[in-house]
């Protein structure tokens, strides 16, 4: 078994183990009720998850995706409720604008060098700024559209609602792995985020390369927005406010490695759904109280960074094939 | 050895030799100038503030306290000031501190706390006011260590080290007010946002003080050069004997202590500890008065007072656009606008892809060698 396997086997395990206690404690962690909910819930951080999970193996960062989210929102709202535009047409216009934002963030950071870290919390500012100028009030949307969208669920026999919402995060996530394991451009990413140089020596359009990174998530934060604004049926500039800071837990605790070149969409899948499933956990023990999901996901987080520090500097601990110890050469 | 030398040695060199003796006119617009930058975005702002109200410098006294635009940028800075100086330590060593907003929120959560069991009537020395500030600062000196020892010991990245506790943070101040906002009497902790002196708000003399001790403690001692050294090249600082691991203990000590006064401040401001909104977005706040400061994202050459000149920027904007008919929400884009102008200022590709835009015309000349 690989070494780059076992952040992922670990986030799995971790699942499994909270999901069996928390089975174990009330059954109804079982039905599909449950599920659908975690999945509903959670679409809009998983959507967004996805392209930061790129991003992170690309070695770079986006803090901008919780205010992409809240101004799509906002937008949207905007243009359907008071403007009176098509959806479909305010859809595409939001999508272009996320799309020229997140490549105008990877132009920033690829050709003038400016760390990611900061070029996209301007992005932040930028985009929860604008949110906030559009409006401040909390807009509804009545159109048709969003009524038949709404309608638009599977329901399982046990009242479970598969909606709009989670169809849409498991065809990004389908779409996320597709595009990271079974594409040039997902080979380019884990080569750039493995060591840039060397990847420029072998040819790899890193200009490009980076930017696409970054446009991927923008976009898919523009589309997270959609879903989110499409299932609330509403706009709000004052959402998903410190989103990407739960994004970025999620995508580490999913087993990707924050220095780059290493880590799975389906591991990003489970690390969101870990603190949904905390969450649901809390709601239904009722007694505990909200904020320990914080520290409960500050805890895991520096769990999975330490085991990944481990991970980095001692690669035989976790290899599960037999090693050959090196014999010490005494330096004169 | 002597190229290992030169490179922790130069910055130190080319600041003194710049201030000395190499101060020509003609280099103010190279751009390696920062403090003439800075001081020109800080006067230009204060301008157009001035343009925007016309009292924006009429200070005057009532009741024995100063009031006036000026005066509420000051005192509104104070907290960000006091960030940016812990923060421009932290990134002079290549590392950013993100938790300092939720180490705010945790020590004003713990002065309330503390301070509501004294409102109660207990006599445990404990409680008394003195004793509270104190024991609010050591838990934000703790916080820091924590961060220290991740980014210092176990050599993780600085932004995913303090990203923990930013995310943990706010929690953990909930678990301290047990969810409450609690509200406080003690006129000691108001003093610290609200109190004046010569009617001056306590919380500028707070700020200078800090700025001050700080700045004598670093430029006065060989502190500031190491911590300039580390973060230019750790490995070479290493070689030359520099102890970087307990530099970096340092740095994120003092921005924990730091924040811990800005927490006590914003509290005492508002007599509350709200652990859902303390120290809101300031992190970001500090991170962009250090940058404005000119201070690189990539360690080296620092300037607190630049930082705090970054600080007061950012303040005179937010005032400037709170009293101006500019929509009122527009701040943040307004930020953004700014840090991307500075950011681009600093990119030395930008300024490349400039100068050879205007090459023929200008003839400038690229900047940092």
């Amino acid at each position: 078994m690989k070494s780059r396997f076992f952040p992922l086997l670990v986030t799995f395990l971790v699942f499994s183990a909270i999901y069996a206690y928390c089975y174990y404690h009330f059954s109804s962690f079982g039905s599909m009720r449950v599920v659908c909910n975690l999945l509903r819930d959670n679409a809009h951080l998983g959507i967004a998850a996805i392209g930061m999970t790129f991003v992170i193996i690309s070695g770079g960062i986006d803090l901008s995706v919780g205010s992409v989210i809240a101004f799509t929102g906002v937008f949207c709202a905007l243009m359907i409720t008071r403007e009176g535009m098509d959806p479909y047409l305010v859809f595409a216009i939001v999508l272009g604008m996320g799309t020229i934002f997140g490549a105008v963030m990877g132009v920033f950071i690829y050709y003038f060098k400016i760390p990611a870290f900061i070029v996209t919390l301007s992005g932040m500012f930028l985009a929860r700024g604008m949110a906030y100028v559009l409006t401040t009030e909390s807009i509804r949307i009545t159109h048709p559209l969003y009524i038949r969208v709404s309608k638009l669920v599977y329901i399982f026999p046990d009242k479970g609602r598969f909606t709009f919402a989670a169809g849409a995060f498991l065809a990004v996530l389908v779409i996320g792995i597709y595009l990271a394991h079974f594409t040039r451009f997902g080979r380019n990413v884990y080569a750039i985020g493995g060591n840039d140089t060397a990847a420029l020596m072998m040819g790899v359009p890193v200009g490009r390369t980076t930017i696409m990174v970054y446009t991927l998530s923008s976009f898919l934060a523009t589309f997270a927005g959609i879903v989110l604004s499409l299932s609330k049926r509403s706009g709000d500039s004052t959402i998903t406010v410190g989103a990407e800071m739960d994004i970025i837990a999620a995508v580490v605790i999913g087993g990707t490695l924050l220095t780059g070149g290493v880590g799975y969409v389906i591991g990003t899948f489970i690390g969101v759904l870990l603190p949904g499933v905390i969450r649901t956990y809390l709601t239904l023990e009722g007694s505990l109280s909200p904020w320990w999901i914080k520290i409960v996901v500050g805890g895991l987080l520096f769990g999975f960074i330490a085991m990944q520090k481990l991970l980095s500097t001692r690669p035989k601990l976790f290899s599960f094939r037999r090693q050959v110890r090196p014999t010490t050469v005494s330096t004169a | 050895m002597v190229e290992m030398e030169k490179q922790v040695l130069t910055p130190v060199n080319e600041n003194k030799s710049q201030k000395a003796t190499n101060f020509k006119w003609r280099n103010i617009f190279r751009g390696d100038n920062r403090a003439l930058w800075t001081i020109l975005a800080l006067i230009i702002i204060l301008l157009a503030d001035r343009m925007v109200s016309p009292t924006f410098f009429t200070v005057r006294m009532i009741n024995g306290r100063l009031t006036g635009s000026l005066i509420n940028t000051l005192d509104g800075a104070a907290p960000i000031i006091l960030l940016s100086i812990g923060m421009t330590l932290v990134i002079a060593t290549k590392g950013v501190d993100l938790s300092v907003g939720a180490v705010m929120a945790i020590c004003a959560a713990v002065s309330a706390v503390l301070i509501n069991r004294h409102e109660a009537g207990s006599d445990n020395i404990l409680y008394y006011p003195g004793f509270v500030i104190a024991i609010a600062i050591l838990v934000g000196a703790l916080c820091g260590l924590w961060n220290g020892i991740l980014v210092a010991l176990f050599d993780i990245q600085p932004i995913i080290a303090t990203l923990i506790l930013m995310v943990a943070g706010r929690g953990i101040a909930q678990m301290i007010t047990d969810g409450q906002s609690p509200t406080y009497t003690d006129e000691t902790l108001a003093f610290m946002g609200q109190g004046t002196i010569f009617g001056m708000p306590f919380p500028v003399y707070v700020a200078i003080i800090a700025l001050v001790v700080v700045y004598l403690l670093v430029r006065r001692t060989a502190l500031g050069l190491l911590i300039e050294s580390v973060g230019i090249n750790a490995k070479a600082s290493h070689y030359t004997g520099v102890n970087a691991t307990v530099i970096k203990l340092f740095v994120y000590i003092i921005s924990g202590i730091c924040a811990a006064i800005a927490g006590l401040i914003v509290a005492g401001e508002n007599t509350y500890a709200d652990p859902h909104t303390a120290g809101m977005w300031s992190e970001l706040d500090a991170i962009v008065a250090v940058v404005i400061g000119g201070t690189l994202l990539s360690g080296g050459r620092f300037s607190l007072v630049l930082s705090a000149m970054g600080a007061l920027i950012i303040q005179s904007l937010r005032i400037g656009l709170y009293i101006s008919d500019l929509h009122p929400n527009a701040n943040l884009v307004v930020k953004a606008i700014v840090i991307l102008l500075v950011l681009l200022l600093q990119s030395k590709e930008f300024k490349q892809a400039v100068g050879r835009l205007f090459k023929p015309v200008l003839k400038l000349r690229p900047v940092f060698k």
